[in-house]
């Protein structure tokens, strides 16, 4: 549980945050500069807001009111900064374990589990120098785990990361999720990311929180200015894989009763999966269509409309207990004369889809 | 030729012990001046570093003469200090060692605040979200990555305060054995006329004393510079 109410300044840029969540992974999303960082900071004790009150699991951290402001070595939270912020002058085991050591902090998980969940072994007895960026971002985020935080906080982990450091880091990042049991507060201007990871999702544009909620629900929101209507925007949907064929390189997906057919040039374990369907890449037809190159075929109602200024409107198809979301322009909503509630068919282009771990 | 006599040995006993004394001494007070101009802006910061750095611009007889002023028998911190401490200065070689430690601080402060400034904050913040409070964070991260530079500054202090001779000479006079040091006993052997022996052994004596110094400073200081890199 995190609740954040807090008005702050860093320089000349005013933020004014404010947003509760109770999910495992709570993203925090938004453009460069938008205060993320700063809003981090103020979690962290090492920037102090003017206003406000912060509260994480039932310790309150930071009360204007009463005076209160727990400085930031007795927060107990763990965090990860963009640049990985090792020690030089300690070796890799020294800096995992410095929250123990030095902190005087303990961990209720074991040195040995965490090596083992962040792949460090062969890495414990080099020097600092010697390690890759994916390497050093990892032992970082170690180091974090080991200081027995009652949050884990990261702060665009990723973003200074080539795209494979990126590849390479992220599937234990989804394994910390699912086994530690560490709430955790993870900040990124990547959706693909936070998609991946995280539950609930806060959502900041200018130093202000413009939506916050489940993750689906804030990604299924239609008007939210300056982000329902961005280039990324789409819907993320949980469904079984429940085929692999190989001669096609292709797997099929249970979801809602339908099908969906999906690029798949490695095997892999059949099981739940998580779909990412951009909005741009979904088509909306009245009819099932035939004589297609498309292979993917969903009946479902709109679920709701809306137009922003420009020349799309924003779609939201309901498919059983899901919902995803379409982007068309006003022209084809004006001849196709779509309303609330109508049954339509929505069609997605196998290529643009490619299945996370679920 | 090069057997010492006992006077010119005892002069580079005492050199060696006011150099050592000095350093000593002004070492953890540059260290802590160093952090706080690297790291803070505060009030009156400029005038801090005027001041610090005057003994390297002023004559070093007008630093002895002001040191004469301020810490002699009758100056207000030499009365306040002998009072309080019982410690005086005044024609002993303690008075040779604040002369020296005085002439010195400009230069250990250099290299020591450079070395707290290519120290990444950054890295202090990390310390202190896992769990350090800021004074354990300084001796566990801040000091260890800055010494590189607190060994440069405290070999140059150290060099500096073995050479002095304007303000010590000025300030505690020059007494044999008690504040005849290498450099001062050197410019006595040159006002005889059968001086010249004594010294050119002197001479190099301080030539050999430098060079030692300067080589294994050289030699520790890459050691710890490696170290400190995360390379070694």
């Amino acid at each position: 549980m995190i609740a954040v109410d807090v008005q702050g300044r860093a320089g000349n840029f005013a933020s004014s945050v404010a947003f509760e969540s109770a999910g495992d992974v709570t993203a925090v999303f938004g453009p460069s500069g938008c205060g993320k960082t700063t809003l981090i900071r103020m979690i962290c004790g090492l920037h102090t807001p003017e206003r406000g009150q912060i509260r994480v699991g039932d310790t309150l951290l930071y009360d204007q009111r009463a005076g209160l402001n727990v400085p930031a070595h007795k927060r107990r939270l763990g965090v990860v900064f963009q640049e990985p912020r090792l020690f030089p002058h300690l070796g890799v085991t020294a800096n995992l374990r410095y929250g123990q050591w030095a902190g005087g902090r303990s961990s209720p998980l074991s040195f040995d589990d965490v090596v083992d969940l962040l792949g460090l072994g062969a890495l414990l007895q080099r020097r600092t120098a010697f390690l890759s960026g994916g390497e050093r971002q990892r032992v970082a985020i170690g180091r974090a785990l080991l200081a027995g935080p009652r949050l884990l906080v990261m702060d665009e982990p990723l973003a200074s990361l080539d795209a494979a450091r990126k590849a390479e880091i992220l599937p234990y990042l989804v394994a910390l999720k699912a086994e530690i049991g560490i709430p955790m507060l993870y900040v990124s201007h990547s959706l693909s990311e936070i998609e991946q990871l995280a539950t609930d999702m806060v959502v900041m544009t200018d130093g202000r929180v413009v939506t916050s909620g489940a993750l689906d629900e804030v990604l299924n929101r239609l008007d939210v200015p300056g982000f329902s209507e961005g280039p990324e925007a789409g819907s993320r949907v949980k469904g079984r894989l429940i085929a692999h064929d190989e001669d096609t390189a292709t797997g099929r997906i249970a979801f809602e009763g339908q099908q969906v057919v999906v690029p798949l040039p490695r095997p892999r374990s059949l099981g739940p999966v998580l779909l990412h369907i951009q909005a741009k890449d979904v088509i909306i037809a009245l009819e099932p269509p035939r004589g297609l190159s498309i292979r993917n075929q969903l009946s479902g109602k709109i679920a709701a409309l809306h137009q922003p200024a420009g020349p799309y409107v924003e779609v939201l198809v309901q498919v059983g207990a899901q919902q995803v979301r379409a982007r068309i322009t006003q022209l084809a909503a004006r001849d196709l004369q779509l309303d609330v509630g109508q049954s339509v068919y929505v069609l997605i282009k196998s290529v643009a889809l490619e299945p996370a771990l679920g | 030729m090069l057997q010492l006599s006992p006077a010119e040995w005892s002069a580079v006993v005492l050199s060696l012990q006011v150099a050592g004394v000095a350093v000593a001494a002004i070492l953890p007070l540059a260290i802590a001046l160093s952090y706080c101009l690297s790291r803070w802006a505060f009030p009156g910061k400029t005038l801090v570093i005027v001041i610090t750095h005057l003994p390297l611009v002023l004559p070093p007889v007008v630093t002895g003469y002001l040191l004469l002023l301020g810490f002699g028998a009758r100056g207000p911190m030499g009365q306040w200090l002998a009072d309080w401490m019982g410690l005086t200065f005044a024609f002993q070689w303690t008075g040779a060692a604040l002369a020296a430690g005085v002439m010195a601080f400009p230069l250990v402060v250099r290299p020591i605040k450079l070395a707290f400034d290519a120290a990444d904050p950054l890295l202090e913040e990390a310390a202190r979200a896992l769990g350090t409070s800021p004074l354990k964070t300084f001796f566990l991260v801040s000091l260890p990555l800055a010494l590189p530079g607190i060994l440069a500054g405290g070999i140059l202090g150290f060099a500096k305060a073995m050479g002095e001779f304007g303000a010590t000479i000025t300030f505690v006079s020059n007494i044999p054995g008690e504040t005849r040091t290498l450099s001062l006993a050197l410019y006595t052997e040159l006002q005889k006329v059968d001086g010249e022996a004594a010294v050119l052994r002197l001479a190099l004596i301080s030539v050999g004393i430098s060079v030692v110094a300067l080589g294994s400073s050289e030699v520790l200081a890459r050691l710890v510079a490696r170290r400190v890199r995360g390379c070694a």
